[in-house]
């Protein structure tokens, strides 16, 4: 029988409204693949999902240790799902490194499904086991499947003419085949993805193909498992939907961005964990007139960018925290030239190079306030993989409107997790095409018609934005002071007090042209107020379900905007008598409050690297609502 | 379209343009005596020739003296920051194929704080012109040595004498695979003019090191290249396709050094004086004549050393977009979104 069917089960099938799963190995051992199928799978059968990829901090770390081990996690629900949840229901682990590391986060109770063939007593003694833990009794709390993963693959590759490494090989595709018949998966995409992918060396194909139906077949015929389990799919709202990481969904977002105002973007970045995939995402879009710049440097990065704005482009440079930090001078030379130019700054532990395959929300201070002289930039954090589509579209519409940087905080959380992502119709995105000067706009005294690069909007303060080429309009720009209206340089001191001003009135100006920050406080009577900003936007939500589930009353709100903030900021944090400030950093948003609205908050903060699970956040929320 | 190589997508004024249409209302505010007033001077005559329209020219500076050029042009320009000119060039030439895109640069801006850039730009080869203003001193900062200065320079920041070797801005950029390399001299303005006359009939990045005077640090740093009794005797005037030969009495030439593999000086009538070949592909003799100046002036070439065809990196960035666009036909937003696995809900 092939795995191409869901019905018709022998065995007893359990209903459940959501399952946790994480499946570890080694680097080598295609997690991120399995992971990423059966998240494929479980999106097309309708569940909603969330994904964390984990990956080890080393590129190529010895196999069978512990810095070597990768990790993939999902949860999928019929309902919806904020987060991947804090603790998986089931452990899938392709050796003893990856039981030894990840042991800790399952759930009581829970299962594990381990590959016995590499419990070995080198590969145990490798991770400091001292005995086979699937033997002695020092899993009794759970359920433990011991499959013989490589063995059996290699059985069901024999009759191929493939050697044994790469029949071993394909071990995932069997563990993908078995759990794909446990959940209940459709399995044609995985089919076809293997087909694709591994087309090209037919017997690898075949070999994958084979190992996956032999999996599914495993899973129909064994013992091992006597029930499998069905999760029925989470309601959503009509449209088409697909899968996508936070990293794909800004890189996408920012071609739609040059899509919407006319401008052909200009990518210039470094390679830097965790942002390069949106470089890499890029160069692969040319025909929507993309480029692509990999610079030598950060510093020449963000400078090619500003240089391609400053031609009429839409300027963005990608990075991360040590980028920034780089990029600081140039972003400063953008607030005084007031060009476009958008900074992605996908966070990452720090600080130095601290952690860089782990998330963190602490480059928020540096992207606020981190530049030299007064240098206000606007600041937007994306909340969810998928709503860096929307970030980007919104810091592109900001950059053209108002000629100034915009910094974009994701991280390594967004960039790399994903979630299901209602595809957005084209046609209803909005038009963001931004008006170049043509024109002179001034006279100088004898009466002549001149161009006044300096002469604002009143409305939005955005100086006019004339391009080389246009006739007529030569002027001369440049880091020292400007006065205003001619853009001389001048070193008047009432024109430097003016300006200062005035550049800070116009990103302050900005907080009449973003939505309010909107609470949600479902029978108006909480009297605390949790308010987040960034990733921290589903495990927050997930936490303020259970908080409320558990009887209490609290509101929700989430920052998207932190320069400027949204204007009924101050009003929101004083109608709550507590408000709880859940942050991955020492209390960055937390100063900015209270500087801004002198209210009080209380920061609930942690940097361990990791997105904050839902029950810590529970117990830090009822804490504070119960004083 | 520009009759030169460099500029062949940028359109042309067909009105009688002079010096004055490219002067523009900022007073010129260089110490009295100082090297870039020639320059600026002889760019502003050369500028005419080009033809081109003024708001298809752009100069970028870094920061330094010579870094204000760009607010004496009535062009488009941008004084930005110190070193970064060539990586903001980069990205206005690879984006804005019709411009003419200038970077003015020091010794400090070009070869210390932007050296990263600098070579960058030019192992690209960004079609940009790249003028380098030598002075071999800080000015702006008023007085510090630069890393082109002799070693052992007295200045105020090395009151015992400088202690770093310097560079050889020509040697450095034939190392990172520039593709035109040339060097002139601020008061002699008929060959500067001609420099840049061949530097925009190169596509592509051209570097040229103009030896500049500034008297207010640095005062007769290039004296000996300057006084009529002692120049000819020092200078070595390239010019491709002609023996390399020099001296006051055109007795003194060039020839292969078989001890070193470089270059040396010889009798003028030596057989063996070199053929001055800008366009050899192997930068090996370029670089044996970036050499020859062993940094006390003896004998210092100037002209065009390099100038070889390669295409440029804006180009071949605009060739793949092109390439990609037409194989793939232009993007379309909505099959981009919807592209792959993607499935229904029909509530
Ligand atoms: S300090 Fe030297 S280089 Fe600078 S303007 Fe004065 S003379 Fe010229």
């Amino acid at each position: 029988m092939t795995a191409s069917t869901t019905s018709a089960r022998d065995k007893d099938v359990r209903r459940v409204p959501r399952v946790v799963i994480r499946f570890a190995g080694d680097s080598g051992d295609g997690i991120q693949v399995t992971g990423d199928r059966f998240t494929s799978e479980t999106a097309e059968l309708g569940n909603d999902l969330a994904t964390l990829p984990n990956f080890p901090a080393e590129i190529r770390a010895p196999a069978g240790t512990l810095p070597g081990v990768s990790s993939f996690q999902l949860q999928f629900a019929d309902h919806d799902v904020l987060t991947p949840g804090d603790h998986p229901d089931v452990l899938v682990v392709m050796n003893p490194a990856a039981l030894r590391a990840n042991l800790a986060d399952l759930r009581a109770g829970g299962r594990i499904i381990a590959n016995v063939d590499e419990f070995t007593s080198r590969n145990l003694r490798r991770v400091g086991y001292g005995a086979n833990p699937l033997d002695d009794d020092s899993l009794e709390g759970y359920t433990v499947h011991q499959v013989k993963l490589t063995s059996m693959t290699v059985e069901a590759l024999k009759d191929l003419d493939i050697g044994k490494k790469d029949a071993e090989r394909a071990k995932n595709f069997f563990a993908l085949g078995m759990l794909s018949w446990l959940y209940h998966r459709p399995v044609e995409r995985t089919l076809a993805f293997i087909e694709k992918r591994f087309g090209k060396v037919p017997e690898i194909a075949r070999a994958n193909t084979t190992a996956f139906n032999a999996g599914w077949n495993y899973g129909e015929t064994t013992e091992e498992f006597a029930v499998s389990y069905e999760i029925r799919p989470a309601p959503m709202s009509r449209g088409l939907y697909r899968r996508i990481t936070g990293n794909t969904a800004l890189a996408w977002g920012l071609i739609a961005a040059s899509r919407l105002t006319g401008l052909s973007l200009f990518l210039g970045a470094y390679p830097i964990t965790p942002a390069s995939d949106v470089l890499h995402e890029l160069s692969r879009h040319k025909r929507f007139d993309v480029h692509t710049f990999q610079a030598e440097d950060e510093i020449a990065g963000v400078g090619a960018a500003l240089g391609a704005s400053y031609g009429g482009a839409l300027g963005v440079t990608t990075t991360s925290g040590p980028g920034v930090s780089l990029k600081g001078e140039t972003i400063s030379l953008g607030v005084a030239l007031e060009l476009p130019l958008i900074v992605c700054d996908i966070q990452r532990a720090g600080p130095s190079t601290g952690m860089p395959t782990k998330t963190e929300q602490a480059d928020l201070l540096m992207a606020y306030a981190g530049r030299h002289g007064e240098a206000p930039v606007p600041v937007l954090a994306a909340r969810s993989p998928s709503d860096c589509f929307d970030t980007a579209i919104e810091a592109a519409r900001i950059a053209t409107k108002y000629r100034t940087p915009v910094i974009l905080l994701s991280d390594g959380y967004l960039a790399n997790g994903s979630e299901p992502w209602h595809i957005p119709d084209v046609a209803a995105l909005p038009d963001l095409h931004p008006e170049f000067a043509r024109e002179p706009n001034g006279t100088d005294a004898k009466g002549n018609p001149v161009f006044l690069p300096y002469l604002r909007d009143a409305e939005t303060l955005a100086r006019p934005w004339a391009v080389p080429g246009t006739k007529g309009l030569e002027h001369r720009l440049g880091g020292l002071e400007k006065a205003d209206g001619t853009g001389h340089i001048s070193y008047d001191p009432e024109n430097h007090d003016l300006m200062v001003r005035t550049r800070q009135a116009k990103v302050d100006g900005i907080a009449r042209d973003i939505p309010p920050l909107e609470v949600d406080d479902p029978d108006g009577s909480a009297r605390t107020l949790v308010l987040g900003w960034g990733s921290t936007y589903g495990p927050v939500g997930a936490a303020v379900r259970e908080v409320r589930a558990h009887g209490h009353a609290v509101a929700q709100a989430h920052l998207n905007y932190l320069n400027p903030f949204p204007a009924n900021t101050g009003e929101v944090l004083r109608h709550y008598d507590r408000v709880i400030v859940p942050e991955m950093n020492l209390g960055q948003l937390a100063l900015l409050l209270r500087a801004t609205y002198l209210v009080d908050v209380i920061s609930y903060n942690k940097v361990r690297g990791l997105p904050f699970t839902s029950t810590e956040l529970i117990d830090a929320i009822e804490k504070v609502a119960d004083a | 379209m520009s009759r030169f190589a460099a500029f062949d997508l940028v359109p042309v004024d067909e009105s009688k343009q002079t010096a004055k249409d490219f002067k523009s209302d900022q007073e010129v505010r260089w110490c009295p005596g100082c090297g870039d007033y020639a320059i600026l001077a002889a760019f502003q005559s050369f500028l005419p020739e080009l033809g081109l329209r003024r708001e298809n020219m752009v100069i970028v500076s870094g920061i330094g003296c010579s870094s204000r050029f760009p607010y004496y042009l009535n062009t488009y320009g941008m004084h930005s920051i110190h070193g970064r000119a060539p990586a903001i060039a980069t990205g206005l030439a690879c984006s804005r194929p019709d411009l003419s895109v200038w970077v003015m640069t020091g010794d400090g801006d070009g070869l210390s704080i932007g050296g990263n850039h600098l070579v960058h730009a030019l192992r690209r080869n960004v079609n940009v012109r790249i003028l380098l203003f030598n002075n071999r001193i800080y000015g702006l900062t008023k007085g510090q040595y630069s890393p082109t200065s002799e070693q052992g320079k007295v200045t105020k920041s090395t009151p015992y004498g400088s202690l770093d070797a310097p560079f050889n801005p020509l040697s450095l950029a034939l190392g990172a695979e520039a593709s035109f390399v040339a060097r002139t001299v601020d008061s002699d303005r008929k060959h500067l003019i001609e420099v840049l006359r061949q530097a925009s009939e190169h596509k592509g990045a051209a570097f040229v090191e103009i030896l500049q005077n500034c008297p207010i640090y640095n005062d007769d740093a290039f004296e000996p290249l300057k006084d009529p009794d002692a120049r000819d005797d020092r200078t070595i005037r390239l010019a491709h396709g002609e023996r390399i030969v020099f001296g006051a009495n055109g007795d003194k030439g060039i020839r292969r050094d078989p001890t070193t593999a470089g270059l040396e000086v010889c009798a003028a009538d030596d057989p063996a004086v070199l053929v001055h070949d800008a366009t050899q592909p192997d930068p090996t003799t370029a670089f044996a004549l970036s050499r020859l100046d062993d940094g006390a002036l003896s004998n210092v070439p100037i002209g065009v050393f390099r100038s070889v065809d390669r295409p440029s990196y804006d180009q071949l960035m605009r060739d793949q977009i092109a390439d990609a666009t037409r194989s793939q036909g232009e993007g379309d937003l909505h099959e981009l979104l919807t592209a792959g696995d993607t499935w229904r809900v029909d509530a």
